[in-house]
């Protein structure tokens, strides 16, 4: 019960940073992206403020031998740096800065119900499941 | 000064989630990972499937109490829309997260592979962004 009380309020937790910090809006997003142009630096702040916040609570929650209602941490495994990693980040940033949307916001703009964000959605699923077949293919 | 206080709340907002997902349940926030794997059959999905409610749940509360948050717009081509989708599904898939797996958490778990793949996507995006402004 508290695994789904904590994902659920954290989920929505996540949801009001997202809005809040305009990471929802896609030309606030490519407007981030648009150094040399009229380049709007206000998200920096919402990766930086995240990452400085976790970079403090994580040293100490990874300091335990176990988080507080599971057995264990599921750390990702990999430690290399290999081609999928490089080639999937190359591909994601391009799809990121063609429409500003990266995956939160993107769930979370299924609630504006504009056709864009609702075909980027669908889109996206699609992206995941090529990938899917690929991988079974290969 | 004031434009960079939204972000910064929301940015710390965004932490202290991915910080009770982590120190509560030992969980990685990353929302492509988290959606990708939802799919998948013959997992233990049920906190990904919360987390994916909560995370629309929010957003509709968001649009209820104050619906001006969400007046922006989304000035793009459907074809455009379909690429970027696309795209972004797949590549998150292929690299093993986006902003939130690499960037939120993987960063400051010090991994070395999100500081790469951040790096990259962030290169990537502003390069693109260059291109089309150069088209």
């Amino acid at each position: 019960m508290k695994t789904f009380i904590i994902s659920f309020i954290s989920g929505i937790i996540f949801a009001i940073g997202l809005v809040i910090s305009g990471m929802t809006n896609p030309q606030k997003v490519i407007g981030f992206l648009d150094i040399l142009g009229n380049w709007d630096p206000s998200l920096a702040f919402v990766m930086g403020g995240a990452v400085c916040f976790n970079l403090v609570t994580f040293y100490f929650i990874r300091k335990r031998k176990s988080p507080l209602y599971e057995a264990q941490f599921d750390y990702p495994l990999k430690k290399v740096i290999d081609m999928p990693l490089v080639l999937g980040a190359i591909i994601f940033g391009v799809g990121w800065a063609i429409m500003g949307a990266c995956p939160g916001p993107a769930l979370v703009n299924i609630v504006t119900l504009n056709s864009n964000a609702l075909i980027f959605v669908v889109s996206f699923l699609g992206g995941v499941f090529i990938y899917k077949g690929f991988k079974t293919k290969f | 000064m004031e434009q960079f206080i939204s972000p910064l709340i929301g940015g710390i907002l965004i932490g202290l989630s991915s910080t009770l997902m982590l120190g509560g349940l030992g969980k990685i926030t990353g929302i492509s990972g988290i959606l990708g794997n939802a799919l998948e059959k013959n997992k233990e999905n049920n906190w990904r499937y919360t987390f994916l409610s909560g995370l629309i749940f929010g957003g509709i509360i968001l649009k209820i109490l104050s619906p001006q948050l969400f007046s922006y717009q989304f000035p793009f081509q459907y074809s455009e829309a379909i690429a970027a989708g696309i795209l972004v599904g797949f590549g998150t898939q292929l690299g093993n997260g986006c902003t939130s797996g690499h960037g939120v958490c993987g960063i400051p778990r010090l991994a070395k592979r999100s500081i790469v793949a951040t790096c990259i996507f962030m290169a990537a995006g502003i390069l693109t962004i260059i291109i089309k402004g150069a088209l």
